[in-house]
């Protein structure tokens, strides 16, 4: 094996290694790819938690979704990170130490939120924590912080109606 | 059969009564009130005698987006109180729940900032549940009979106030000045939830 070969091989494995460790890190997405998030398959049960770090209620919430991350491997858990987009690292060291990483994250890169709350939920006045629960075609929308076991709750209840 | 008719349509109510969050909507007449400043005066609408309007705005010391908006809230009072339309900021937070957002440490903050507007607190909360304030900062402009003339965001960047090329709340207010139409009446914004007492 030539050492051209080898330099390329390594250079891949490098690559490669790089692109899984960040699997785990948020994405910044912009406003369509957040509303596609709000679309589900009809037997798909998913649990949209809108949060950001300075935000005291979503964050003792947040130990609630993670549990029951954990709890319905089959209900699909995403992380919508209202924080401004160059605060990655302190979402991603949040993430790492809140376990936030059992469910999927992203950080939507869009300021202007007039143009883009109603497409959400015209339900949602804008306050975080909020919660969207879809079944299928089926959204509810949650603006409140939810305390121990209201979630559990709303999830056996959604799990039950499929 | 009577029976459940007469459930379903006691339960259809009761549902239409828990989904009617209340507040008021562009064009309805607000309440005046009477709350504690932080100079210990009581506070009104109407003891501005020479208002042509209000800028009512919900906020509070400890939501960053607040902190965020502080000087472009005492820019609007610069701009706006000598033309008839003063900036009231209302802390709604209970203290309790939210210890940051005191009396004694509104007093604090308003002295930190030097804020140039009257900065009272709706301690009960129940003018914040009649306006139907939902988050911090959250902003009510009124016309002279206070009507209510716009809701919602003061512009559309929080983070940068040079980036913002909407700024509905000067937009509402220049538009009063001019006897025009509110261009945009309502807006949403991401901000912090009110820290409701129990």
């Amino acid at each position: 094996m030539s050492r051209k070969f080898l330099s390329i091989l390594l250079f891949i494995l490098i690559i490669s290694t790089g692109s899984l460790a960040q699997s785990n890190k948020v994405k910044v997405i912009k406003v369509p790819e957040m509303v596609k998030l709000t679309k589900a398959k009809d037997d798909q049960v998913k649990v949209i938690n809108y949060w950001a770090t300075w935000c005291k209620p979503c964050i003792k919430e947040l130990p609630y979704f993670v549990q029951a991350a954990k709890h319905y491997p089959n209900v699909e858990f995403i992380f919508i990170s209202l924080d401004f987009a160059d605060q990655t690292k302190r979402v991603n060291s949040f993430a790492q130490k809140k376990e936030l990483t059992v469910g999927e994250l992203y950080l939507i890169d869009d300021l202007d939120y007039n143009s883009w709350i109603d497409k959400i939920s015209p339900e949602w006045s804008g306050a975080i924590p909020a919660t969207m629960i879809i079944n299928g075609d089926q959204k509810k929308f949650y603006e409140q912080e939810f305390h121990e076991g209201e979630l559990t709750k709303i999830i056996e209840e959604t799990l039950n109606n499929n | 059969m009577k029976k459940y008719v007469f459930l379903t349509l006691i339960s259809l109510f009761a549902l239409a009564f828990t989904l009617d969050k209340g507040g008021y909507e562009v064009g309805d007449k607000a309440s005046d009130f009477s709350l504690k400043n932080v100079d210990g005066k009581m506070v009104s609408l109407a003891s501005y005698e020479d208002a042509k309007g209000y800028i009512v705005v919900f906020t509070c010391n400890s939501c960053p987006y607040s902190v965020a908006y502080e000087d472009r809230i005492i820019a609007l009072h610069e701009q706006y109180a000598d033309k008839g339309y003063p900036v009231i900021a209302i802390n709604p937070n209970d203290e309790e729940k939210s210890p940051k957002d005191s009396y004694d440490l509104m007093k604090v903050r308003a002295k930190e900032k030097n804020f140039p507007f009257a900065y009272v607190y709706d301690e009960t909360q129940s003018i914040t549940k009649s306006y139907g304030a939902t988050n911090t900062p959250h902003v009510y402009v009124l016309d002279k009979d206070r009507t209510v003339k716009y809701i919602g965001a003061i512009d559309n960047n929080t983070r940068d106030a040079s980036a913002a090329d909407k700024k509905y709340v000067e937009d509402a207010v220049d538009a009063l000045i001019k006897s025009k139409e509110v261009p945009t009446k309502k807006t949403k914004a991401i901000g912090c939830t009110i820290k409701w007492a129990s």
